[in-house]
């Protein structure tokens, strides 16, 4: 297993309002990393920096073998995109194909291929021309997922990809994911809130104002820490604490 | 109706109003390229400021007295753009408060400067014309319309060249950056050609209506259209079809072209706003 990225000792914020600090795992390739922590514990913040977005403001986060911060697809919290957009659903696709373009100013044949392919992949084929504002919440985020897939192959990063999903869309999400994560070998790091993404998980990084657990999932389940994480789900009268 | 088109006709051998008419297409042209863009990104406000920037260095390079205004209102334009765009930016700093102020302030003291320095006998003529840009349009020399061509030839050029590029920041700006697109390059360079493309409205539209040129055909084509490149091409269809029937109509009936130009704008806007309410 090739590791893909190192984050060690990273503390996580903005302009020196420390979020988070002491975060320190490691992903390797092919690995599905499921991000939990309680609503403002830093988890969009901790993508953020993964991405460059937000400065590191401690520690460090390297980049390993052919792996670098540029190839990472990304599938954000709340896409700020105005519902008033005017945008293809190909059009959006084909976008992420645009860091392979360099200077050239339009798409070629194997940029449009692999939009189509992506597009393929997740079942959007026969959407291609239809108006993205238009699209259920589900057909939005398989559209994003799209254009992440067009700008790599190697690594997704996907922040509540089933918040305001409906239980069916969002089934169908975490397996499209868990399908890239098995027969494309695609590394994927999610944030969520739900046990269903767990499922799929391999390893578990639970953050709150420190790092309070990284590892494989099965010691998470049998960790104080993932007790008590299940123990809620339990509470709230989840049936699919069964299927882990 | 012969006699309205044999009027046309007649205006149209004098070489002025046939470079009216070639400026003010290529304005119309260029301002609906970057039209649809900056109302997405939420810029349209830069366009506002930036064309009373243009308002006050066009007054001081009256006053100044300098033959080629252009030569003033050029480079405050674009550097004001630069600023406005970080302004915009930088989320502490309320952005459209720094643009308001810096817009409404270019405004007070250009008019202030024209006041107190020039020499004209028609001031308020003069201030009204650079402000609704009544008859500068009819008056341009022909150095002044191959300047018009050499800048339009560049923002369409820039345009078609970083067409996906303006797209994919106009359309998630995080997502650009994070696959490594410059993104913050491209603000820039849209905040340049949108500097541009004002001080070239203002001989059109004069400095208060340039923002209605550049908002309107993009907010209509936006009714009816879908995708990105149909909004593109519908607005810039309007945009130079609203230009050349303002320009023909103010020729016809004596009106102000700025005003016209706008006027027509503002129908297309309710006839596709219609079209839109009964397509959905
Ligand atoms: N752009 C920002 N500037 C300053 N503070 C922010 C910004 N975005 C988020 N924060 C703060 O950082 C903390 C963590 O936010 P976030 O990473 O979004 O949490 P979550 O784990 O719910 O995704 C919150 O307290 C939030 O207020
Ligand atoms: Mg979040």
């Amino acid at each position: 297993m090739s590791v893909q990225l190192k984050c060690e000792k990273a503390v996580l914020g903005y302009d020196n309002n420390v979020v988070s600090e002491q975060i320190d795992f490691s992903v390797s390739r092919g690995d599905y990393l499921c991000v939990l922590g309680e609503n403002g514990a830093g988890k969009s913040t901790l993508m953020k920096t993964l991405l460059g977005l937000t400065p590191l403001m401690g520690g460090s986060i390297t980049f390993c073998g052919d792996m670098a911060q540029n190839e990472i697809g990304y599938l954000p919290q709340q896409t700020q995109v105005q519902r008033d957009f005017p945008a293809s659903v190909r059009e959006i696709v084909q976008s992420g194909c645009l860091n392979r373009c360099g200077l050239r100013p339009f798409y070629n044949r194997e940029e449009k291929e692999m939009a189509r392919s992506a597009m393929e992949k997740l079942g959007i084929t026969d959407l291609a021309k239809s108006c993205y504002r238009e699209l259920s919440g589900g057909q939005q985020q398989r559209v994003l997922l799209a254009r992440a897939l067009c700008a790599t192959r190697k690594m997704l990063l996907l922040d509540e990809p089933v918040t305001g999903l409906d239980p069916k869309a969002a089934r169908e999400m975490y397996e499209l994911t868990a399908k890239l994560n098995r027969e494309e070998q695609v590394t994927i790091l999610m944030i969520s809130h739900d046990i269903n993404a767990i499922t799929y998980a391999t390893h578990i990084l639970q953050i709150g104002k420190t790092q309070q657990f990284f590892g494989t999932k099965d010691e998470y389940l049998k960790s104080r820490i993932g007790q008590a994480f299940l123990c809620n789900f339990g509470e709230e009268g989840s049936s699919d604490v069964g299927t882990l | 109706m012969s006699e309205l088109f044999n009027t046309l006709s007649y205006y149209f051998t004098y070489p002025f109003v046939r470079y009216a008419m070639i400026v003010g297409l290529l304005i119309a042209l260029c301002s609906s390229l970057l039209g649809v863009t900056l109302v997405l990104k939420r810029f349209s406000f830069i366009g506002d400021g930036l064309s009373h920037v243009a308002f006050g260095a066009m007054a001081v390079a009256a006053v100044v007295g300098v033959t080629n205004n252009m030569l003033i209102i050029l480079p405050v334009t674009v550097i004001s753009a630069i600023l406005l765009l970080r302004s915009g930016q930088n989320t502490k700093i309320k952005g459209d408060a720094a643009v308001a102020m810096i817009s409404v302030g270019a405004l007070a003291i250009g008019y202030l400067l024209i006041n107190l320095f020039s020499k004209s006998a028609n001031i308020a003529g003069d201030v009204c014309s650079t402000l609704f840009g009544s008859t500068s349009i009819l008056t341009l020399t022909v150095s002044e319309v191959w300047l018009c061509i050499g800048i339009s030839a560049v923002v369409i050029a820039v345009f078609l060249l970083f067409y996906n590029k303006i797209f994919a920041v106009t359309f998630d700006e995080n997502f650009s950056k994070a696959t490594g697109i410059r993104a913050n390059a491209y603000n820039l360079m849209i905040a340049v050609i949108t500097a541009l493309i004002i001080v070239l409205a203002m001989n059109l539209v004069g400095s208060l209506l340039i923002s209605a040129l550049i908002i309107f055909p993009a907010l209509s084509a936006m009714r009816v259209f879908k995708s990105f490149r149909s909004v593109i091409i519908c607005s810039a269809v309007i945009s130079v079809f609203c230009a050349a029937l303002g320009i023909i109509l103010s020729i016809l009936f004596s009106t102000p072209v700025g005003s016209t130009i706008v006027a027509a704008d503002i129908v297309v806007f309710f006839v596709f706003s219609l079209i839109g309410r009964i397509k959905s």
